[in-house]
């Protein structure tokens, strides 16, 4: 057994000391004296001209400080997008404005039109609602194909039409993949929807902004999962303060999962009216204004054809996708469906030849950006539905047409540009087996069958590509900013260590996770460490929390850091030992001079550092502080093998799910019960896509789905006990901690099981069902079986 | 939430003419009202909280053997006082969240009549008693559509009085996002006959099957309504379920809750 705090161990997490005590630290906890409060007057209609938006009563009315409209706005930055797509001909991306308050049009429901600032949050909505508007009402374009067609009314008058880009990939194999296609032995198409989600984190988003005039430095109190992101594009690009004005604190923030990557308007405008006021200014979301303005996520509407010839082999893949970037491009939207996904969609096996074509659209909706997985739950889920369909067309066992086409031989470079360092999916798919109890599913069919119920089994594989990412790379393919981490080692004269690292926590448990790597590599109890992230004043530099990379890269910068430290310390002690640093050996918090009886205790090394009175000042500096900036070599591609079991209720439709295993390789693992903990919360998102969450508009751009009535989340009992499984570890080959990342496989992994599950109960009750779309909702199945 | 008075009378009499008020509303459990509030949606002058009146709490049995509950009892002590009349308190039990359940009233759900509450199908298959301020209303005469009723403006559900069956049961198929119901469905059987109620699936509120009440009253089987159907014509559509979905799901929950009633 690894030693509590150690790699290896399940430490409890000591921030859940501070959240499950009420004594965190949210945004929403941050009141500054003076505060003003503002309120969003947001469009209810999906698209329309701005004629008018007469703010002279909002004006007069009780506390109001200032009514802010698009035209205050003019001459300030736009919300940027950070990439870059180029499309199959060469052109870049049609990237429209984004400005922080509607100018000319509203584009979607949500949208915000004016930002009264008032007294207190009741003034402020009280006098948004004396805000007269005038909105020419324009079709809304909601259907992605729709707006594709000739004529289509424009989101963006200004663009040439309602196309983002239009991406091949790779663009050099089309000819030889439709030639393989044309060869084919057997050819299994689908057409799917991989349905629009929204986040909702338990802690909506809050702003609060706040302005020194003496020092003329702005900071911005936000709920994000990188400040140092919003602090570069938020400056540079909006609202123009040079970063060493500018200070972002993110501070506890309550679940992100992507939706707080992302540079709001409502940052900006915070930020630029605490300034404009001289006084700190506040805005908290409402739950209702979160599903209108947070990014929402998925909605891909995807052709996939498989191809493989008589003996079963794949041989070539081929996709058309439809992906909805909403009316706006958020930060990294436009990566969503090609970089994270068009390179994902090889998956775990050797097919030869892939094209992916991906059409991204704008739409009279609310913006689309990565949620959990982003890009790669929707490859996976097409690529493990068309594998399926193509398993029950040939009369195969899914799990074997998997097994006899998986990669095995690694490192393995895909069709699409990406390679796999390291992998076993047998070996995965047999663990999922055993613990999934494959064997005993006939038996407990039986046993359903008697109750009245159909029994489906559904397998499925997944890779992903995250520890994000090489810079070099991802500059290449568009992106705008570099994906490398930065940790600083800050060693204190008593031994403990301060490290602040650029990824940020929200949920994750980073701060027991990173503490146990240090205390590990050092030899000294984790609670002699301390991490510090989330303030841009704190720490020096960051590219923040997601893709799954903050132990992959943040955690490689912090071993990367901590081995300088460890190099000077060694130094130190060689000095006051009197010996040879190369026979200097670190073990338990205790130099020791190999060889000898000789030792001397971390804490007087690092005290030694700080009162360098027996030191070797000629040779180095006093002090113990280090920073190291790590860029990774490749991604990290966790894998594993998923299984779900489900009962469908035949009178109803009504799916329950009665198992689920899932078996993953993350590589090196330092805290098996956050692992766990990542694996069950991203299960239960990747179930609620599959069975409940779908965001709806109607046919006017109207969002119908704008609450928990009608969201449906997961809730407790919608899941089972989970058997989960990470003992299949083929570490990482590129980075220092060999660790992959388990952040997001769970929702990547599971919605395919579930639909396979399903698809396989109905086929045992005797339909010719191939396909439902999500979420697998009571009524969406029973209509199904009406056929 | 605009700015409004509050009144919090103790007695029933101080609730009454507290009511009497221009734009006054009552509040019980605020379990639907508050959240209207918050969002904006409703905007009155004065609320009169019932929540204080302790002489429209409390359950107990009538001589005639009637189960009586006060029309500001909570849903959490119907479903643990009302063991007189096990498909009462199993369905107090299994409305909305804790939350909801220890606010919220069946005084309250009456009043509201939301078209997916439980209680009102309770209320009618039960063929139940509402006693107001002003007089008594049978269950027949009292829900008038969706979330509307025969109550009048100022008028208070004191007491709700359940006939207590030989036999039944109420089946909820909940919405999958608000739990609520999609289709709710009580059965109860009397002596001279049985009765069916429907809540969630109709665009005019809660009602009564009387085919289904006719073949049961003749044979208490599932069987008896296995045969029997309803059009999706006047059913509610929605992304939840289609109204042909709706007019299947009564006759799949009408069948079991005859099979659970035993």
């Amino acid at each position: 057994m690894p030693k509590d705090g150690g790699i290896g161990a399940s430490s409890k997490r000591r921030e859940d000391v501070r959240f499950l005590t009420g004594t965190g630290n949210y945004t929403d906890d941050i009141n500054l004296r003076g505060q003003a409060y503002v309120h969003f007057l947001r469009s209810d209609v999906a698209h329309g001209r701005l004629e008018k938006v007469d703010t002279t009563d909002a004006e007069g009315m009780p506390g109001v400080i200032r009514v802010f409209t698009g035209a205050d706005f003019e001459g300030v930055g736009g919300i940027p997008c950070g990439w870059q797509v180029t499309d199959r001909f060469g052109e870049v991306m049609q990237e429209p404005a984004h400005p922080v308050l509607a100018q000319g049009k509203v584009r979607h429901v949500g949208d915000p039109i004016a930002a009264v600032v008032a007294e207190t949050r009741e003034q402020a909505r009280d006098a948004a609602e004396a805000i007269v508007l005038d909105i020419e009402e324009l079709p809304a374009v909601v259907d992605m194909k729709a707006a594709l067609e000739d004529g289509a009314t424009k989101v963006h008058d200004d663009l040439t039409s309602n196309l983002c880009y239009d991406w091949g990939f790779v663009e050099e194999n089309k000819a030889a993949v439709d030639e393989a296609f044309g060869k084919a032995a057997h050819v299994t198409s689908l057409e799917l929807v991989n349905n629009r989600l929204i986040a909702n984190p338990m802690e909506p988003r809050v702003a609060v902004g706040d302005y020194n005039r003496a020092s003329d430095e702005s900071t911005l109190y936000t709920t994000s999962q990188n400040p140092h992101v919003i602090r570069l594009l938020m400056g540079a690009f909006v609202l123009g303060i040079p970063e060493h004005k500018l200070r972002v604190v993110a501070p506890d923030v309550g679940g992100g999962f992507g939706s707080k990557i992302y540079h709001y308007a409502e940052e900006a405008f915070c930020t630029f009216a605490a300034r404009a006021l001289n006084r700190p200014v506040k805005w908290t979301s409402t739950r209702s204004e979160a599903f209108m303005s947070d990014a929402h996520g998925r909605d891909h509407v995807t052709k996939i054809e498989l191809a493989l010839d008589a003996d079963n082999n794949f041989t070539a893949l081929r996709t058309d996708t439809h992906a909805n970037m909403g009316a706006y491009l958020s930060t990294f939207a436009p990566c969503v469906p090609t970089w994270l996904h068009g390179t994902l969609m090889a998956g775990n096996y050797k097919t030869p030849l892939i094209y992916v074509n991906v059409k991204a659209v704008f739409t009279n909706t609310v913006p689309v950006d990565a949620y959990r997985g982003a890009g790669r739950p929707e490859a996976t889920y097409q690529l493990e539905r068309v594998i399926d369909k193509a398993a029950r067309e040939l009369g195969v066992d899914p799990i074997a047409l998997r097994r006899q086409n998986f990669i095995t031989e690694f490192p393995y470079a895909t069709p699409v540009a990406v390679e796999y360092d390291t992998g076993d999916y047998h070996a995965t798919m047999d663990k999922l087996e055993e613990i999934a109890d494959i064997k005993g599913f006939a038996a407990r069919r039986t046993e359903s069958e008697k109750r009245g119920k159909l029994r489906g089994l559904g397998v499925n594989c997944y890779i992903e590509a995250c520890g994000i990412a090489p810079s070099n790379l991802v500059g290449q393919l568009g992106a705008r900013a570099g994906l490398y981490e930065s940790a600083t080692v800050r060693v204190n004269a008593t031994g403990g260590l301060t490290v602040m690292t650029g990824s940020h926590s929200h949920g994750q448990g980073h701060e027991t996770t990173f503490a146990q790597v240090i205390a590990e590599m050092i030899g000294i109890d984790a609670d002699q460490v301390d991490i510090v992230h989330g303030d841009t004043a704190r720490v020096p530099m960051g590219m923040g929390t997601y893709g799954s990379r903050s132990l992959a890269v943040g955690g490689s910068a912090m071993v990367r850091a901590t081995e300088k430290i460890i190099n000077k310390a060694r130094k130190i002690a060689a000095h006051l030992m009197e010996a040879s640093e190369g026979d200097i050996e670190l073990k338990d918090g205790q130099f020791t001079v190999a060889g000898t009886d000789k030792s001397v205790a971390w804490g007087d090394v690092t005290l030694a550092a700080y009162v360098p009175h027996n030191y070797p000042l000629e040779d180095i500096e006093p002090g113990l502080e280090e920073t190291a900036f790590y860029d990774p070599a490749n991604f990290t591609y966790p894998a594993g093998a998923y299984a779900c079991e489900v009962e469908v209720d035949p009178e109803t439709g009504r799916v329950t799910i009665e198992r689920f295993a899932a078996a993953d390789d993350f590589g090196n693992v330092v805290n098996p019960m956050i692992v766990e903990g990542q694996v069950h919360g991203g299960l239960a998102q990747g179930i609620g896509q599959a069975l409940l969450e779908g965001c709806a508009y109607d046919e006017n751009g109207q969002l119908l789905t704008g609450s928990y009535m009608d969201y449906a989340m997961p809730r407790a009992d919608d899941v089972p006990f989970y058997h989960v499984d990470h003992s299949c570890q083929t570490p990482c080959t590129h980075n220092p901690l060999g660790v992959k990342g388990c952040g997001e496989a769970g929702a990547i992994g599971s919605p395919p099981a579930v639909v396979n599950a399903v698809v396989d109960a109905l086929r045992t009750g005797g339909s010719n069902i191939t396909h439902i779309d999500m979420p697998l909702s009571p009524s969406r199945v029973w209509q199904a079986m009406q056929g | 939430m605009y700015a409004f008075e509050i009144d919090r009378p103790t007695t029933l009499a101080d609730a009454v003419k507290a009511l009497g008020a221009e734009e006054s509303q009552a509040l019980g459990g605020g379990q639907t009202l508050i959240p209207a509030l918050k969002a904006r949606l409703a905007a009155p002058a004065r609320l009169v909280a019932l929540s204080g009146v302790d002489e429209i709490k409390g359950i107990c049995t009538a001589d005639d053997g009637a189960l009586c509950i006060g029309g500001g009892t909570s849903h959490a002590d119907v479903a643990k006082g009302a063991g007189a009349y096990p498909a009462l308190a199993s369905l107090a039990a299994n409305i909305g969240d804790p939350a909801v359940r220890n606010r919220g009233t069946i005084g309250g759900s009456l009043a509201n009549n939301d078209p997916s509450a439980c209680y009102p199908a309770a209320v009618l298959a039960s063929g139940a008693t509402v006693v107001t301020t002003n007089r008594q209303i049978a269950a027949d005469d009292f829900f008038d559509g969706m979330f509307a009723t025969a109550l009048e403006d100022g008028e208070i559900i004191t007491e709700v009085r359940f006939p207590v069956p030989e036999k039944a049961s109420y089946q909820k198929f909940d919405q999958p996002a608000s739990r609520f119901a999609l289709v709710g469905v009580f059965v109860a059987k009397y002596p001279d006959g049985v009765r069916v109620a429907v809540t969630g699936a109709s665009e005019d509120g809660v009602f009564r099957w009387s085919e289904a009440e006719a073949a049961l009253s003749s044979d208490f089987s599932a069987g008896a309504v296995e045969g029997l159907s309803l059009s999706g014509d006047g059913m509610i559509s929605d992304l939840h379920g289609s109204g042909e979905y709706r007019a299947h799901l009564v006759g799949v929950m009408t069948r079991r809750a005859v099979a659970a009633a035993g």
